[in-house]
């Protein structure tokens, strides 16, 4: 009998861990499952989780050997958020393999994975699956000799200093950051993949090779093709990070500081620290997340939304479009959305106007042309969600009554036609009582 | 004057077959009209109840592909009003075009059958709106028995009408199209063709305005039913012509036409989905042209009236004609060339040439039923009429008049479009009917005068004096010949044999071959069990049950109206194939590989695709066959 208040108790307890779940409202991912290989990297890379934490996220660390280990259970996701900082790891004991990770993405989860050297072909299969491919050399690392970190003890020119992000403030904050100090491995993204970017690039004297032995062949990855960290935006707008170097996120990395080759200035601190903060910031939804609402339209001077418009209406379409900031829905601000009228091709397309609180409203003419129309917004931008809106609207030719019931031009046609009657008349009773 | 071109024979030949016929049943003529009455209620039934196989066999449903079309705008009918109809634009059919459904259908059958439907609620009967579609057909069927015995009677006599109803309530060649639940155009089309015709014989007969008027509306019905009609806008003026050259040109016959082209020309424009065709498109202008040389006829006759002389006449003639000619020639050219008159469309090419869909139009020559008949189906549809069709049109031509001119013509004309598509039997089933009919009645008439000649030519001489020229002398030519009584009861009995085949072959046919309703199969098992194939209609009402209510349905274009009408869902291509473009669209989509199949169905934006696989069950009208 005492286990029901017990069980409640523990549910009230649960409750507020609950409500942060994901949801549209609040985009925000608040529970984070973090798969390592190793219990040591917890504390290794204490930094990039204690960024995360006290940005309010709850973490749970797992051993990726742990049978116990799942990512759902009675078909509802557990974690809002997968991270996998095991690159060694070949198989899960839990319920985990590719298919599941994939299927979490593909449900609207993000992922950050971080391989290294000797990455396992689960990793890569991920990788792949997300656009990227890895070196295939498995001890293969990015070495660049006229870009590299100056360091005390490192010889080889593998510990990378890069600059090379992407241009976007959406992705990476409008401050500046530092050189970002990288070792590990390369990959490329796959070319017929349009969705993933590079995050940070490979500087163009880079190659992908291994740093003990000597280069016999030309190495396959060079050159600026190398990407090291890489960022997607799946088309339901979950995120993915991908980087070949779990290196870069440790305490190590964070902290020290960072010349590169050739430059006069040195910098106290690496970038790394800035630059997967306001990374991870863009990947865990923070920023960068729109949400278009309210979508209504009408004849002007009508406040309801008909079932269907009529050729030649005048109509006025508005939408009202929000950015999501961390803790509130913002007025998103911009001058370039715009809106089709569109039926196998846009027949009309219009830029919407905003009035900066998050209102964009156009009004125009529906074309001399019947069907199923659709007003669609297609709003892509780097950085941002991207917004695909759609709403089927059909347009009816003119009923037989909307036409001008006497044409000027037809006048002389009507006097004919009546003239003629009239004649006619006269004649039959001339003809008939004119004996 | 009219009446001076009234040919003389007429009278003298008709004369005996009048005259026996009082003379043999004036007695009984209570019991006479007694027995056609009952005969023609019997035949109406009849041709009802022929066509209801369907309905025991299965159930009360709607056929094959067009009916749902039909059944379904006629529920729109019924449930909007007439006006909602008319200006109905349908955003669910050739997605994302939109079809307007008042524009481009013809109205007459679902106008009707609203119209029985309300009928039938006035009085209380509260039916379905769909057991009134699914009987629309044999109750028009019933309908055109009586009109076939009217032309039969105003064509011979009333024994050839009667034979004329019994033939065409039966004959599978209409039945095919006309069975319970076959809600198509054809079935009320083939009552209003026929009774068009049967009313413009009539208006030419009698020179009567009111039956030409008739005649007229009649036309508006079949205008508003069918796109067949255009067989009769060509028909009767080809019937016109061949009059005019033939010397019978007659005031009657001016009245009749004139009439019946102005006022059916008037009503036939009040259809949307014709407009201005009549005075625009090319198939239309041989009615005006003959309506314009009409004139002309009259003008001439008038002239020559006035002057007198024939010297005069013939060089007046001649300039005339000349005129006449030359400006309808520079009319129609410039009408062309201006495309204000429309060429003939591709329909109407491959009907005067069977090749040339094959050549230019694969969308018409791909339906099976515009291919070349057969002769087999010849013999399927028509059995023993094929046979009796040649004798009927020896019988017609032996006594020859304005009407059964019209009837040799209609038989012909239409015997040729029926050999060029198969659908076109249909047409030519009434004329084949009627002709056949005079056939069977007027030999079975010769035959028994013969029986009772012999009888009476004891008797009475005056008889025989009086029975005319030709059954006198087959009487006399038979009276000489031994076992002559032997030889006329077994021809009886041949013809009631024959008869009596076509009725089996008939109700077999019916049964057997054109009481399916195509989206219900049935099939036999291996031990002769019966096998129902219902999945057409369980697809459908998945679709209906399981996706999202503006789920837009990829499907070959066969299956659009069923998908409308039973799974309510938007389809990309219909039956009604206005626009080829769309269908080579969908067609490519569905033949080309998987990636660019996907591309051109994101562009369309499908969500859902139909296939038909009949590789289990060894369905071969699949869609890998089409």
């Amino acid at each position: 009998m005492a286990t029901k208040p017990l069980i409640l108790a523990v549910v009230l307890q649960l409750l507020p861990l609950l409500c942060n779940s994901f949801s549209p409202e609040s985009p925000t991912n608040r529970r984070v499952l973090v798969l390592l290989d190793d219990v040591a990297v917890k504390s290794s890379h204490s930094f990039f989780f204690k960024s995360l934490q006290s940005r309010g996220y709850q973490l749970e660390f797992k051993l990726a050997d742990d049978p116990s280990v799942g990512l759902q259970r009675y078909g509802r996701y557990l974690y809002d958020v997968l991270i996998l900082f095991c690159p060694s790891v070949e198989r899960f004991k839990g319920a985990i393999d590719p298919a599941a990770i994939l299927d979490f993405v593909d449900s609207g989860h993000d992922l950050i994975v971080a391989a290294d050297t000797n990455a396992s072909d689960f990793i890569r299969e991920i990788a792949t699956e997300c656009g990227v491919d890895f070196d295939e050399d498995p001890s293969a690392m990015v070495i660049d000799h006229t870009s590299y970190a100056v360091s005390d003890t490192e010889g080889d020119h593998t510990l990378i200093a890069s600059d090379d992000f992407v241009k976007s403030d959406v992705i990476l904050g409008s401050k500046d950051i530092a050189p970002v100090i990288f070792k590990g491995i390369a990959h490329t993204l796959n070319p017929a993949n349009r969705l993933v970017l590079k995050a940070l690039s490979a500087s163009p004297s880079a190659y992908s090779a291994n740093p003990k032995s000597k280069l016999s062949n030309p190495p396959a990855l060079t050159g600026s093709d190398i990407s090291l960290v890489s960022v997607v935006q799946v088309r339901n707008n979950a995120r993915i990070l991908i980087t070949g170097s779990l290196k870069m996120f440790s305490n190590r990395f964070f902290r020290s500081g960072v010349q590169k080759v050739g430059s006069s200035s040195k910098y106290k601190k690496s970038g790394n620290e800035q630059f997967l903060a306001e990374l991870s910031k863009w990947v865990l939804h923070e920023r960068g997340h729109l949400k278009a609402v309210n979508v209504r339209h009408h004849k002007v001077g009508e406040g309801d939304e008909p079932a269907l418009y009529r050729i030649n209406d005048e109509l006025e379409y508005s939408v009202e479009i929000y950015e999501w900031s961390g803790r509130s829905w913002e007025p998103y601000v911009a001058n370039d959305v715009q809106v089709q009228f569109y039926m196998m091709s846009p027949y009309v397309l219009k830029t919407l106007s905003s009035d900066k609180k998050g209102l964009y409203s156009t009004a125009f003419k529906v074309p001399d042309v019947y069907g199923v129309f659709q007003f669609k917004i297609e709003y892509e931008r780097l950085g941002y969600t991207s917004l695909s809106l759609s709403r089927q609207i059909p347009v009816r030719p003119y009923r037989h009554n909307e036409y001008e019931r006497f044409i000027p031009a037809a006048y002389p046609y009507y006097g004919a036609a009546f003239s003629t009657m009239a004649g006619f008349f006269i004649f039959t009773v001339v003809h008939l009582y004119n004996k | 004057m009219a009446a001076d071109l009234k040919p003389a024979w007429k009278s003298s030949d008709l004369m005996p077959f009048k005259y026996l016929k009082r003379k043999v049943k004036l007695k009984s003529k209570q019991q006479e009209l007694l027995i056609r009455v009952s005969i023609l209620f019997l035949v109406y039934v009849l041709a009802f109840i022929a066509r209801l196989f369907s309905v025991l066999r299965y159930e009360s449903m709607i056929h094959e592909f067009d009916p749902y079309f039909n059944y379904r705008t006629t529920l729109f009918l019924t449930q909007k009003g007439f006006y909602e109809f008319w200006n109905w634009f349908d955003s669910e059919s050739w997605y994302p075009l939109g079809r307007i459904i008042g524009g481009t259908l013809y109205p007459g059958l679902m106008v009707t059958a609203a119209l029985i439907y309300w009928t039938l609620r006035f009085f209380r009967f509260a039916v379905h709106i769909r057991e009134v579609c699914v009987l629309t057909a044999p109750f028009f069927a019933s309908n055109t028995t009586l009109v076939a015995y009217f032309f039969g009677k105003e064509i011979w006599d009333s024994g050839a009408g009667l034979v004329a109803a019994a033939l065409i309530a039966i004959c599978p060649g209409y039945i095919s199209r006309s069975v319970a639940g076959s809600y198509d155009n054809e079935g009320v089309a083939i009552f209003a063709l026929l009774l068009t015709f049967y009313l413009f014989v009539k208006a030419v007969n009698t020179g009567s305005l009111a039956w030409a008027l008739a005649s007229a509306f009649s036309y508006f019905y079949m205008v508003s039913a069918w796109g067949g009609y255009v067989f009769i806008i060509n028909l009767i003026p080809l019937y016109v012509l061949v009059l005019l050259i033939t010397g019978r040109y007659s005031l009657r016959l001016y009245v009749a036409y004139n009439c019946m082209y102005i006022l059916g020309m008037l009503l036939a424009m009040q259809i949307r989905f014709v407009g201005f065709q009549h005075v625009q498109s090319g198939e239309h202008m041989a009615a005006m042209g003959v309506f314009f040389l009409m004139q002309v006829f009259y003008f001439l006759d008038w002239v020559k009236h006035q002057l007198n002389d024939p010297k005069l006449f013939q060089a007046f003639l001649r300039i005339a004609v000349t005129c006449t000619v030359g400006v309808g020639a520079v009319a129609l050219g410039v009408g062309t060339a201006s495309g204000y008159i429309s060429p003939w469309t591709g329909r109407f090419y491959s009907l005067l040439d069977p090749t040339y869909a094959k050549d230019h139009i694969p969308i018409i020559a791909s339906v099976s039923e515009h291919q070349p008949t057969a002769w087999s189906s010849f013999m399927f549809d028509f059995h023993i009429l094929l046979l009796l069709f040649p004798a009927g049109l020896y019988f017609c031509f032996k006594r020859l008049s304005d009407a059964t001119i019209f009837i040799v013509m209609y038989g012909l004309t239409s015997m040729y479009f029926a050999g060029v598509m198969v659908r076109l039997i249909l047409v030519a089933t009434p004329a084949v009917c009627l002709i056949s009919a005079i056939a069977v009645s007027a030999t079975i008439k010769n035959l028994t005068l013969l029986l009772r000649t012999k009888n009476k030519v004891s008797q009475s001489g005056s008889t025989k004096a009086t029975s005319g020229a030709k059954a006198s002398s087959k009487a006399s030519l038979v009276q000489s010949q031994p076992f002559q009584g032997n030889v006329v009861i077994a021809l009886l009995v041949g013809a009631f044999y024959l008869l009596s085949r076509y009725a089996t072959h008939c109700t077999w046919v019916t049964s057997e071959a054109y009481s399916s309703p195509s989206i219900v199969l049935a099939a036999r098992g291996a031990h002769g069990n019966r096998v129902i194939f219902d999945d057409y209609r369980e697809a459908y009402f998945w679709l209906r049950q399981n996706t999202p209510s503006d789920a837009k349905v990829m499907s070959w274009w066969d299956y659009g109206y069923q998908i409308t009408a039973m799974g309510n869902r938007t389809v990309i291509v219909d039956n009604n194939t206005w626009n080829n473009t769309h269908i080579a669209t969908v067609g490519r989509a569905m033949s080309s590989y998987e990636d660019e199949a996907f591309e051109i169905m994101r562009s369309l934006d499908v969500d859902y695709v139909l296939v038909v696989f009949g590789g289990v069950t060894g369905y071969s009208s699949d869609d890998i066959n089409k």
